[in-house]
């Protein structure tokens, strides 16, 4: 039986850190690779390569995700935050203003998928204790093990953020 | 990667037909397992239909009580929807047992159930396997087993399914909505996966240009009496060495309906009928659990490194089916098994 010829280019529209931007793509281009090798946004990491290590996690529509397992051209219309996306100006995401309070990281290359990890965990809102902040921050390895005080830095934001909204109450 | 025709349908009938005219074309959702599968070239697709535009994305009632579940039901929507976890904890309960936050926030309901073994020889392309290459041979047997099948394997392949999901949804004697090139129709979970015999490129039932579009949940309703206990080389984000879903109907003190099934020791989520047949109208008790355990293991069978697993899954079932008597599921986040 005759095989299809591969596709050439997929036109899509994604917007990244609030810029909207037109692409013309092979559909086998990743969304890890789309980021680091052609928009030059290199703070999304490339560990593994296979979803095992978290170095790659970005928020997909508020949602995180690993970039690496993402053909960019299936999330046509999405609207994506990476780490270089978090910081508002010079002011930091109050989650990388804690990792630098609590020293949460040791040679950083995990860090930003940590991050991008931590601030999906704290909006789907399930994580309440230090148990379920470690178990739904597996999907990030580092090998420094740098675990404790990158879950301090996550329970401490997680406590604030819900001390201000009991204050606004 | 391979280099493949990208095609991205809008109808559940375009998909289909876009499946089934090429045996080797693919259907992408979360791509968790297939884009990973095709940077090995295990998975080279000559074309790669993206179903994310289909209308699969809805939990709704049936009318007979029951839950329909879009295909492209993330895992992570799925276990924490209000009527997963209010009705059907123990689904909610194995899926947070697998995976990681975000591979369950792309990860489709769909997809869990077509994920492929985590068989070393299965990802090497430099070495045999039948279940990559029908007829090359497979380098498990005779080879590094540890994670591989006690029960229903064969001499062309040992490798275990890996899903947690699944695991649950065999307990709960799910069905399987199914579009194909003939239409529509419903595959018992139980005659969804299959065991490897003689050609285990088959991990399903399903044919060419077929579409898993839903799962089908049953009314039934174990109240507390149920857990999800997985045993795992590490605390989180590992498959399954062994794992077991159970749920008990316990009634005056009695064994009524009661459904056990194992995940990690088998090419498919693994149940007993039979054996859970026998154990109806017995008292709960440790004693009656480790008959139970051994009726469920009595043809079970190690290849060298994994014979542990068949202590492992003994103790395991015990303990589960303690858990499910006492009403107090395994916690997926506090780790100790209680």
């Amino acid at each position: 039986m005759p095989q299809p010829s591969p596709t050439t280019m997929v036109p899509i529209v994604l917007t990244i850190n609030g810029v909207r931007h037109e692409l013309s793509l092979a559909p086998w281009v990743t969304l890890l690779d789309l980021l680091r090798e052609r928009l030059g946004l290199t703070g999304t990491k490339k560990g593994c390569d296979q979803g095992q290590c978290g170095a790659c996690t970005v928020l997909i529509d508020g949602r995180r995700v690993n970039a690496c397992l993402v053909l960019a051209v299936a999330r046509d219309g999405a609207d994506i935050t990476t780490v270089e996306g978090l910081a508002t100006g010079d002011e930091l995401h109050p989650l990388q203003a804690a990792f630098i309070e609590h020293d949460a990281f040791q040679c950083g290359y995990c860090t930003p998928g940590q991050i991008c990890s931590g601030v999906g965990l704290m909006q789907e809102g399930h994580a309440h204790t230090r148990e379920e902040i470690r178990e739904q921050m597996s999907g990030n390895i580092c090998r420094c093990g740098a675990y404790t005080n990158i879950a301090d830095a996550i329970e401490d934001v997680i406590a604030r953020q819900s001390a201000s909204r009991e204050a606004a109450e | 990667m391979n280099r493949f025709d990208y095609i991205r349908p809008d109808t559940i009938a375009d998909a289909v037909a876009a499946l089934a005219a090429f045996p080797g074309a693919k259907a992408l959702a979360g791509g968790t397992n297939l884009v990973d599968l095709m940077k090995y070239d295990v998975a080279t697709p000559a074309r790669v239909v993206d179903i994310n535009r289909l209308p699969l994305k809805a939990v709704e009632d049936t009318a007979d009580g029951g839950l329909r579940v879009g295909a492209l039901v993330t895992n992570s929507d799925l276990a924490w929807h209000p009527q997963i976890a209010k009705r059907y904890p123990l689904l909610a309960s194995a899926i947070l047992a697998g995976a990681s936050g975000q591979l369950r926030n792309a990860a489709t309901t769909g997809g869990n159930l077509l994920q492929r073994t985590r068989c070393y020889y299965f990802y090497d392309t430099s070495t045999p396997c039948n279940k990559r290459v029908p007829g090359s041979g497979c380098s498990a047997i005779g080879g590094v087993n540890r994670i591989h099948a006690i029960l229903g394997a064969s001499d062309s392949c040992i490798a275990v399914h890996p899903s947690d999901m699944c695991v649950a949804l065999a307990a709960l004697d799910a069905e399987v909505e199914v579009e194909g090139p003939q239409g529509r129709r419903i595959i018992p979970f139980a005659q969804f996966h299959r065991l490897p015999d003689h050609n285990p490129e088959l991990d399903n039932t399903l044919e060419p240009g077929d579409l898993v579009t839903a799962i089908i949940l049953p009314a039934t309703d174990f109240g507390r009496h149920h857990t999800y206990l997985k045993i795992r080389d590490r605390l989180s984000y590992a498959f399954a060495l062994v794992s077991v879903a159970a749920a008990i109907a316990i009634e005056d003190g009695i064994i009524g309906d009661i459904r056990v099934a194992l995940g990690g020791v088998a090419h498919k989520p693994w149940r007993d009928r039979n054996a859970e047949q026998r154990l109806r109208g017995e008292p709960p008790s440790e004693a009656t659990f480790l008959r139970f355990a051994e009726d469920v293991l009595r043809e079970s069978e190690g290849c060298g490194q994994n014979d542990f697993k068949i202590e492992l899954a003994r103790r395991t079932i015990v303990r589960a089916l303690m858990q499910a008597t006492r009403g107090t599921p395994q916690d997926q986040s506090d780790k100790v098994v209680r």
